[in-house]
């Protein structure tokens, strides 16, 4: 008995080891990067070494609201991060929608179509997005040589080289993006309602827009749910991608959210410190948001979601 | 394209009766105007959606002169093919492409090889500390130190100008290694018993038995890490500044800002040779520029049709778990 659980033991081990160097590889790669908040309270000046680098403490944080102008930049950053993730967020049903609509096409093979080609765009890098984008609307693309032919305008329209309507403009192409592909399970969803309830509601009588309401929508709504409370949780995670292809010396005021902003401090300015220490407060709000949204969670549905 | 609807649906002779149930329902004119507009807003996302790369197909193809000038907008005038050849004269294209090529060629095994093997252990039981060891894996889904953190963590480690830093990143990638565990866990318990009394260790299985059935769900894998190898963009941006290492995506990404002055060269190195650049094939900024684009999104547009469902069921199997 006892040799038998000892060899059990020693297979337990023998497994452990046998993923331990993926387990090492992960520690490096994901875990490790953490210790990067050091370089926070520093004060870190390429090529000088960290240990060699004085230790400042705090000086960073405070730093980041010292004086009005200093409080003034982070606003306007803070206030991209949220206009951004807010029109996202107040949009995050749109997927839903579309995959209601989606799924009472009865004409299969357009529908399959219609499926195939709004998932495309998702597959494809934002840097190849913005070459689309530029080529459609940059200064002598596609849409201005269209509407300069229509006689509609006399010179180009600066679509990309613009400071206005950023938030929004960046919302349609996150849109034009994710939307087909976003949908996806919202559909699986519909696919996986018990035909019983279709049944029913035929018997009771009910109107095509009676069944969405009362059928469908109410079906879909744990996945909506579940989505939406990630989506809070990635609230201050734009990315960082897509900001910095669009963003242009015109329209850096809008489009510089949390991410770009920290990254510009750092690769474009050097300020490598400061740069850590904004993201290690992102970072720590995230997880304090994914918890908070974990728990209401397990409060109002009973179930976690992480 | 063909068969992706099955995927979604596994049961899509019952879909098409309870659609047939649904034919019952009263249609009202309301209704009819619903069923118009659904159409009408589809074709036109769907248009909106297929249009850009459409238009810089026939733009690439078509006279460059006329291309320039954004006289292209439907249908390719005098077609030709001379910027597909013009473009790898633009010295480091070709070099992207091998640096692409290669990191999604052995970037993509890894990964599979990786999520396969990880997949598979953490349905082990009797592992040691297994669960807690499974948590320490997806976790790391849900955070992450931010990029400068990890810009100067990679530096130390000297991963920077390096082109491991394209591949030992996305090895151990928590989202496929719970896609292939999931599989694992739907495949019968009694194969693997079997084989155990059989006398087999876990590498024999793994290698014998897990492998073998476990293919649908490693081609899912290998698509996904596929796409974001060959997409990958922002480690180029921040780790590499050896122009011997820049991807596609990066160089790209700096044509878009500085396509005058290639073609400027490419059409002095045209003028060196016989035949001079007629005006149709002459390189402009726009041509340039175009023509790299199908470039690097042909890959995509190629291999996505038809894998489509394996995108759509690792989706799938993605959502159940997470």
């Amino acid at each position: 008995m006892r040799t038998r659980s000892y060899s059990m033991r020693s297979m337990g081990i023998r497994k452990f080891l046998y993923i331990l160097p993926f387990m090492i590889m992960l520690g490096v790669f994901a875990y490790y990067p953490l210790y990067g908040w050091v370089y926070a309270f520093f004060d870190y000046m390429p090529p000088i070494p960290l240990s060699k680098s004085p230790f400042v403490g705090f000086k960073w944080f405070h730093s980041l609201v010292e004086n009005q102008v200093k409080v003034d930049q982070l606003l306007v950053i803070i206030k991209n991060t949220f206009g951004m993730s807010g029109l996202n967020l107040l949009f995050s049903w749109l997927p839903m929608i579309f995959a209601i609509f989606l799924t009472e096409i009865k004409a299969v093979r357009f529908r399959k179509f219609i499926q195939t080609v709004t998932t495309l765009p998702n597959f494809i890098s934002w840097v190849l997005v913005y070459s689309l984008a530029f080529s459609m609307f940059s200064s002598e693309g596609i849409v201005n040589g269209l509407l300069k032919q229509l006689g509609v305008i006399d010179s180009p329209i600066m679509f990309l080289q613009s400071s206005e309507h950023v938030w929004l403009t960046m919302w349609l192409w996150t849109t034009w993006k994710v939307l087909g592909w976003s949908a996806i399970l919202y559909i699986a969803a519909i696919m996986g309602i018990d035909d019983s309830l279709y049944e029913a509601a035929h018997v009771d009588g009910a109107t095509r827009m009676q069944v969405i309401r009362h059928v469908v929508l109410p079906s879909m709504l744990p996945t909506y749910f579940v989505l939406l409370m990630l989506q809070i949780a990635s609230f201050l995670n734009n990315g960082l991608e897509q900001y910095f292809v669009f963003q242009n010396a015109f329209n850096k005021d809008s489009i510089q959210v949390l991410d770009l902003y920290v990254y510009n401090l750092a690769m474009g300015g050097g300020s490598y410190s400061v740069s850590v220490a904004i993201s290690m407060l992102k970072s720590v709000i995230s997880v304090v948001l994914l918890f908070s949204v974990n728990g209401l969670s397990k409060l109002t549905r009973g179930e976690s979601i992480v | 394209m063909s068969d992706n609807a099955a995927e979604l649906a596994p049961h899509e002779p019952e879909r098409r009766s309870r659609l047939d149930k649904k034919m019952k329902f009263q249609v009202s004119t309301a209704d009819k105007w619903i069923t118009v507009l659904i159409y009408t807003l589809f074709s036109l996302f769907a248009f909106v959606c297929v249009y850009p790369f459409y238009s810089i197909i026939i733009n690439t193809i078509s006279a460059n002169d006329l291309s320039a000038r954004g006289e292209i907008v439907f249908y390719p005038k005098h077609i030709h093919f001379q910027n597909y050849l013009d473009v790898f004269k633009i010295p480091g294209l070709g070099h992207a492409a091998l640096v692409s090529l290669g990191r999604t060629l052995i970037g993509t095994s890894l990964t599979v090889g990786t999520s396969a093997f990880l997949g598979f252990m953490f349905t082990q039981e009797d592992m040691w500390k297994r669960k807690f060891w499974y948590r320490f894996t997806v976790i790391t889904m849900f955070f992450n130190a931010g990029i400068i953190p990890w810009y100067l963590t990679m530096k130390s480690l000297h991963l920077t100008n390096n082109f491991l830093a394209y591949i030992l990143p996305m090895m151990v990638a928590p989202f496929y290694i719970i896609l292939v565990k999931t599989f694992v866990e739907s495949t019968p318990k009694e194969l693997q018993q079997a084989a155990s009394i059989d006398g087999a260790g876990v590498m024999t299985l793994f290698f014998k038995i897990m492998l073998p059935i476990s293919k649908p769900i490693l081609a899912t894998v290998a698509i996904f890490a596929a796409v974001d190898q060959w997409n990958s963009f922002q480690d180029t941006l921040l780790l590499v500044t050896d122009s011997n290492l820049y991807s596609l995506q990066f160089i790209l990404y700096n044509y878009i800002n500085q396509a005058s002055s290639l073609s400027t060269m490419v059409n002095l190195q045209n003028a060196g040779s016989t035949a001079m650049a007629s005006l149709a094939t002459k390189q402009t900024t726009t041509s340039i520029r175009m023509t790299v684009t199908i470039i690097v999104v042909a890959p995509i547009l190629l291999v996505y049709p038809i894998f489509q469902r394996f995108f759509v069921k690792g989706i799938m199997i993605g959502a159940v778990k997470g």
